[in-house]
């Protein structure tokens, strides 16, 4: 297994596809937490708004009696030639160079979707409907998260939400602020297996240091280069070969939370 | 009833049936405009566009127009700069098309983007690494620079040419032009090579990404050729539709043939070009990522046919027949080539729009199709039905073709 170079002080997601269950939890804390609205009736898998998206992935044909798992895949955080900061016209996408957080703003994008072409993860989500909560609901709406406008672009952003009350109150307790503080995302905290391991490598929160060493950790797509800073575990060989693309043909389902 | 108004010695059909031909065009394009407004009051969700398949035929067709409107430029650059002063007869129908092709493709792009009112966002955080930002600010600009060309032309208008202050204004603009003619072409070149670097940028594309000079990917390069390839080919197709359908003769079939030759040349050099890009793409680039690139060939909608149909049927083929003496003297094969040079462009801009996003980046992720709906085809319709409204108009009140008179006289 060859080294993985990673900045120490800024975040990593680790996520053990080992023990996903793909129950899709994880999907609806993020919901919940980032004030994704309702899907709109009219919404498919292919338009509806999921910064986590839990996908099936098969070793072979799906029925066939081989070996599958779940994979949960929220934006990669690419540490390196970031596609989507390169690409936007408007300076909407930066990366925090203190957290390693790709941030977009939403507030200034302009809806073109050329950062959601550019995109290998395909991670990224367009507002394709006004965003509306039920009469009642919105008393729900997380007051750390701002919603977002019909006809823009958003994305996990590993729960900026919790990351700026945990910066707040790690500053009353007198830590400077350029040291990382410690969270957890929605998405980890929500998952029954504990699947999803968060923190800075620094400070081996959940262990994250050693396990995005370990012999079963892996990246997708590494080849392209984007470095990502979500990592996934796995023993199983063919799930490791298939998500750096040294694989036989695999087939892949969303599945719905 | 509207003959004053007409160029002194043009014949031009009645009053009454250019009514019927206007107001059939102007019900076009009400219908595409009803279906523009609604992709904008209701949002995108009108259009079969979705998260993975973020671009679609709107993308097609601003890519597309964009490479026929560099007749506009292209033609200046023959006429002002290379002084090839035969071209004179096409120029100003070749700066209308422009026009039209240009503000109909920014107009689409603002229905196209979520946020319209949010576009001058561009100009006041621009990203200088984005390809977009470029195109922006050079199609921006170079819609300027088509207006103000169009404007000597529009000031010919018999009835506005007795005004002297306009006259003047004219005559000072026709100063000008040349100099406007070359930013046009320096802006033109920039934004062609830009919009084929949109795509050849993307690395998580591969089937897209392409190797380069310095930060140009060789699509970029491949654009630029490309759309001065067809540069001298559309206006030799749409003076001949016009022709047609006016049932003039417009310019001497000389102009017609030396356009022709023209971009025979320069469509080899691009299927070339294009050729060496695709080798180096299949045998160096695509491996180099591990995408091997015989994969996106086995989706059952976009096999290797299509790779042979740009670059032989819509490439080699054209630009031979455009290159054959025989060929270019006979107009119903310098028609039929000045046609597949431009499908062959138009093929190109659909595999690099449509084929790169319909083909997966993950290795779990599936071929993906889509299908555009009535909404993004009323738009697409109602492009067309302005350019055709615009053209009309100018080709009625205006004197686009300067040899017209000369040759219709000779006839009569």
């Amino acid at each position: 297994m060859k080294s993985i170079e990673i900045s120490p002080s800024q975040y990593v997601m680790v996520i053990d596809a080992d023990r996903c269950t793909g129950c899709g939890a994880c999907m609806v804390a993020c919901a919940i937490e980032n004030n994704v609205a309702p899907a709109h009736p009219d919404a498919t898998d292919r338009t509806g708004v999921t910064w986590m998206k839990v996908v099936k992935v098969s070793s072979g044909n799906n029925g066939d009696g081989k070996p599958a798992c779940y994979l949960p895949l929220p934006c990669q955080q690419c540490a390196a030639e970031t596609p989507c900061v390169t690409v936007c016209p408007q300076n909407a996408v930066e990366v925090d160079q203190q957290t390693g957080i790709v941030f977009q703003m939403s507030q200034r994008c302009l809806g073109c979707r050329y950062c959601m072409a550019a995109c290998p993860y395909h991670a990224r989500y367009f507002n394709w409907w006004d965003p509306e909560w039920p009469e009642g609901m919105e008393q729900t709406l997380n007051p750390d998260v701002a919603p977002r406008m019909r006809g823009v672009v958003e994305k996990c952003n590993f729960c900026h939400g919790r990351y700026q009350a945990a910066r707040a109150s790690a500053a009353e307790h007198g830590q400077a602020s350029s040291d990382p503080v410690t969270y957890e995302p929605a998405c980890a905290q929500a998952c029954p297996t504990r699947a999803i391991k968060f923190g800075t490598p620094a400070n081996n929160e959940q262990g994250v240091g050693d396990l995005v060493h370990s012999s079963s950790a892996f990246r997708l797509l590494p080849r392209l280069g984007t470095e990502p800073r979500v990592y996934y575990l796995s023993k199983h060989k063919w799930i490791r070969q298939m998500a750096q693309m040294e694989k036989e043909t695999s087939t892949g389902e969303e599945v719905h939370g | 009833m509207d003959s004053k108004f007409i160029t002194r010695g043009l014949e031009r059909t009645s009053l009454r049936n250019f009514s019927v031909w206007v107001l059939f065009w102007v019900v076009v394009l009400g219908f595409g405009l009803y279906g523009a407004y609604l992709c904008l009051a209701e949002g995108l969700n009108q259009t079969n566009m979705d998260n993975r398949f973020v671009f679609g035929l709107w993308i097609f067709l601003d890519l597309a127009i964009i490479a026929f409107g560099a007749g506009a430029f292209f033609t200046g650059l023959l006429l002002y700069i290379l002084k090839r002063s035969e071209f004179t007869a096409v120029i100003n129908s070749a700066v209308v098309i422009g026009l039209i092709c240009y503000s109909g493709a920014v107009a689409v792009l603002a229905i196209d983007v979520g946020q319209p009112l949010r576009a001058w966002f561009t100009f006041w955080h621009p990203n200088a690494h984005s390809m977009l930002t470029e195109v922006t600010f050079c199609i921006s600009c170079y819609l300027v620079v088509l207006a103000v060309e169009y404007m000597p032309i529009l000031l010919k208008n018999r009835k506005l040419k007795e005004r002297p202050s306009l006259l003047v204004f004219q005559h000072n603009l026709h100063k000008v032009i040349p100099v406007l003619a070359a930013i046009g072409v320096f802006l033109s070149f920039f934004h062609q090579g830009s919009l084929g670097g949109l795509y050849g940028v993307l690395k998580g594309r591969p089937f897209a990404f392409r190797e380069g000079f310095g930060i140009w990917p060789s699509t970029f390069f491949l654009f630029v050729l490309s759309a001065a390839a067809i540069g001298p080919s559309f206006p030799l197709l749409t003076t001949s539709l016009v022709s047609k359908i006016s049932r003039k003769k417009l310019v001497k079939p000389e102009v017609l043939q030396s356009l022709g030759r023209i971009s025979g040349w320069l469509l080899l050099a691009y299927v070339l070009f294009k050729s060496v890009d695709t080798l180096v793409w299949i045998n160096r680039t695509s491996p180099s990522l591990l995408f091997s690139p015989y994969e996106y060939y086995n989706q059952e909608s976009f096999g290797t046919w299509i790779l042979f149909a740009e670059i032989v049927v819509f490439g080699l083929v054209p630009a031979l027949m455009l290159l054959t003496r025989k060929i270019r003297e006979h107009r119903g094969w310098l028609i039929t080539a000045g046609l597949l040079a431009c499908a062959g462009i138009a093929v190109n801009r659909f595999v690099m729009t449509i084929q790169t996003l319909a083909l997966p980046t993950l290795p779990f992720d599936p071929f993906l199709s889509y299908i555009p709906s009535w909404q993004e085809i009323a738009t697409f319709i109602a492009v067309i039905a302005y350019g055709v409204l615009l053209y009309s108009f100018s080709f009625r009140y205006l004197t686009l073709f300067p040899q017209e008179r000369d040759l219709n006289s000779l006839t009569r």
